[in-house]
């Protein structure tokens, strides 16, 4: 592997393997020609008009893309007056930012000659996406989720199964998302030569992160351009929540080189870092290596990973996206926790003050725009990447603002579908 | 020439493979685990391979990353594997540590290599490393006179097979076929096949892991490579005993055995 680091000074020419001292390749040597094939499937495609003329029409025609830009006064009145302005992804199809990745990746595999993509999900969103692209152009889809989030998320499991892909629940280590990666990574190494392994985030081994972002920096692209017509000036601060991290680089990225910009990641904060129960890899974790790349990492003295905590299962991972680590380490983004109060706070605030229901990882972002918007005061803007809308989330909110009595049917009744398929497979 | 080198050369010397058995330190708990190594290499083992525990062990198949979350469980650490090297050594087998990367980064690439090369240990196996990343490792296992082992897998290119095998001291570890640690019914194709393309690319013995479980594969194998590596099949033996010192005893039986199936081989390399 050759270092490709940009001799220019632009930000947003970094294209990998390494983003300062992180990212690269740690992995079986199994896994490095299907790497290199995506590597050069991607530089191919990146720079062929047919692929670009394919993805921009099912982004028009399927995702709903461009995403509007939406105002938010009413939330903004509790933001010390700064204007607030939502990018709307949580409108794309399927409800999330993902939709914009599993397209491109999705396209990368039939050019590839592959038939089968394999993914990891926790909350469920990139499991639906991916399940969501595979229906649509025919490709033999299976989905790795960590045994307990099938229960916490089993209405997505539903949803997956409903799209035609295999849920396999995970129950290995500790069940969750990282432990679903590792399943994925063990069936690609299996199944390389027909699989692709789709994956969600911009974590992982080059060319993963570099990838990952090029799909998703379409919304930044979008949201420069709608906030200087609105506004007729670029934003003060642009906020975007971070787990692995492949919204927010896709909202920072066309603001990189933008010094005035400030660039905010919100990390979840779960009972808040110093409890030792949270996930935010940047400000309470230590440099390290986890699924294949250099980064910041929650690590025990050995180099355990440790479990992450978190009310939002989509940011409930310990690691953090190679070219995040670098945005901190140099400074260019700042990275700071939101707990799980203070996220739901903030979805609260945009339910009653503007009539949107976000998804829980969005309000992270949400509840940082709270804070820089009363930094900023009056005439300031602040620019919030709504990756994601809360229906998935209902359930979760309903039981901590007290909604409902548990347990709820919508839960029950969703847990039923997910025990009478185990019951089949058992079976 | 490290400690592996000449137990290599050895075996070769008599026609055969060498057999070289992984077990995790710590399982069931660390008395056990190394007392099963010891009692390895009484049966016939000629290197040990000793896993650190690791949470996220994703070259692993089910036996194995059941065992692992069991060591962690019970406390295993980094430094218990330095320990077994020790106790390994003394038994008189060389002793390569198998890791994952994040552990020894953790632990400091410069402190392992001294605290590995101090206890005896003969190197480091590094599953999640390829050669490109392995500069800061490659530096200290230099200075400290470690073998490293990286491996290869059938869908290495010619080059990349060139360029591993250029950058391993000891062996160089040939992954049988496509996918994680695991009991197989039979040795695929691909590992001979493999042996071969590497053999091309390197005068380095190669042995070969991945599936490899019992006499008649070891056997098999040994016809075409310079070792064995048999992970599971121990695992499993000290997973299914009743007690610890039964496990040790079964681990001793199956190295007795696959002992026996290296040197059954009939060796048609030149």
């Amino acid at each position: 592997m050759t270092d490709s680091q940009p001799t220019s000074a632009r930000l947003r020419d970094a294209v990998g393997p390494y983003f300062g001292r992180f990212g690269g390749r740690f992995v079986p040597e199994a896994l490095v020609a299907a790497l290199d094939e995506l590597d050069a499937a991607f530089g191919a495609a990146v720079v062929d008009p047919a692929f670009i003329a394919e993805l921009d029409h099912l982004h028009r025609t399927y995702s709903g893309r461009p995403s509007i830009l939406t105002e938010a006064p009413r939330f903004a009145k509790h933001a010390g007056g700064a204007r607030i302005l939502l990018k709307r992804e949580d409108l794309n199809h399927t409800g999330s930012h993902k939709i914009n990745n599993v397209l491109g990746q999705a396209l990368l595999t039939r050019r590839m000659g592959k038939t089968r993509v394999i993914a990891e999900t926790g909350a469920g969103q990139h499991g639906v996406a991916t399940a969501t692209a595979a229906a649509l152009m025919d490709l033999e889809c299976v989905i790795y989720m960590g045994e307990e989030d099938t229960r916490r998320q089993a209405l997505n499991v539903a949803r997956m199964r409903l799209l035609g892909a295999e849920v396999v629940p995970v129950t290995a280590g500790s069940r969750t998302l990282k432990d679903a990666i590792n399943e994925a990574m063990r069936d690609w190494v299996t199944n390389v030569d027909t699989t692709h392994y789709l994956l969600g985030t911009v974590a992982g081994p080059h060319p993963f992160p570099t990838m990952v972002r090029e799909f998703h920096r379409i919304i930044g692209e979008e949201a420069r351009e709608q906030v200087l017509e609105l506004t007729g000036r670029l934003p003060d601060v642009v906020t975007a929540c971070v787990g692995g991290g492949s919204n927010a680089i896709g909202i920072f990225h066309a603001f990189l080189d933008d010094p005035e910009v400030e660039l905010l990641g919100l990390e979840a904060g779960g009972d808040g870092v110093e409890t030792g129960r949270h996930a935010s890899s940047i400000t309470g974790g230590v440099a390290g290596v986890l699924h294949g790349n250099r980064t910041f990492i929650l690590q025990n003295e050995d180099g355990q990973t440790i479990e992450s905590h978190s009310i939002s299962a989509g940011l409930d991972y310990p690691g953090v996206g190679p070219e995040h680590a670098w945005l901190a380490e140099s400074g260019r983004a700042r990275y700071e926790p939101v707990t799980d109060t203070q996220a739901m706070e903030a979805f609260q605030l945009l339910c009653r003050t503007e009539g949107i229901i976000p998804a829980i990882e969005s309000s992270h972002a949400l509840a940082g725009a709270l804070r820089e918007g009363k930094r900023l005061g009056e005439g300031g803007i602040v620019l919030v990447n709504l990756s994601g809308r809360g229906d998935k989330d209902v359930d979760t909110a309903a039981r901590w603002f007290g909604l409902v009595s548990a347990p709820d049917l919508v839960a029950s009744e969703a847990e039923r579908v997910v025990a009478t398929d185990e019951l089949k497979e058992e079976l | 020439m490290s400690s592996v080198s000449s137990v290599l050369a050895a075996a070769r010397a008599e026609g055969r493979a060498a057999l070289i058995g992984y077990l995790p330190v710590g399982f069931p708990d660390h008395e056990t685990s190394v007392a099963a190594m010891v009692a390895m290499v009484g049966a016939g083992v000629d290197i040990v391979e000793i896993g650190v525990p690791y949470s996220d062990p994703l070259m692993d198949g089910p036996v194995i990353q059941h065992a692992v979350e069991a060591s962690l469980a019970a406390g295993a650490r980094p430094k218990d594997a330095i320990v077994a090297a020790e106790a390994v050594a003394q038994a008189g087998a060389p002793a390569l540590l198998m890791s994952y990367w994040n552990l020894v980064d953790r632990y400091g690439v410069a402190r392992m290599a001294t605290d590995l090369a101090n206890a005896g240990g003969a190197g480091l196996i590094t599953p999640d490393l390829i050669p490109e990343e392995a500069g800061e490792w490659i530096e200290a296992s230099d200075e400290h006179g470690l073998d490293r082992i990286f491996l290869v897998a059938p869908s290495s290119t010619d080059g990349r097979l060139a360029m591993t095998a250029a950058a391993c001291r000891g062996f160089v570890y040939v992954a049988s076929t496509m996918g994680v640690t695991g009991v197989r019914s039979s040795v695929n194709d691909a590992a001979e096949v493999l042996v071969h393309r590497t053999r091309a690319a390197t005068d380095l013995p190669l042995c070969v892991g991945l599936g490899v479980s019992t006499a008649e594969q070891a056997t098999q194998v040994s016809g075409f490579a310079d070792g064995v590596i048999v992970g599971s099949a121990f695992v499993r033996a000290l997973a299914s005993a009743s007690s610890p010192a039964e496990g040790v005893r079964a681990v001793a039986t199956v190295a007795a055995s696959l002992a026996e199936g290296v040197r059954a081989g009939q060796p048609t390399r030149s």
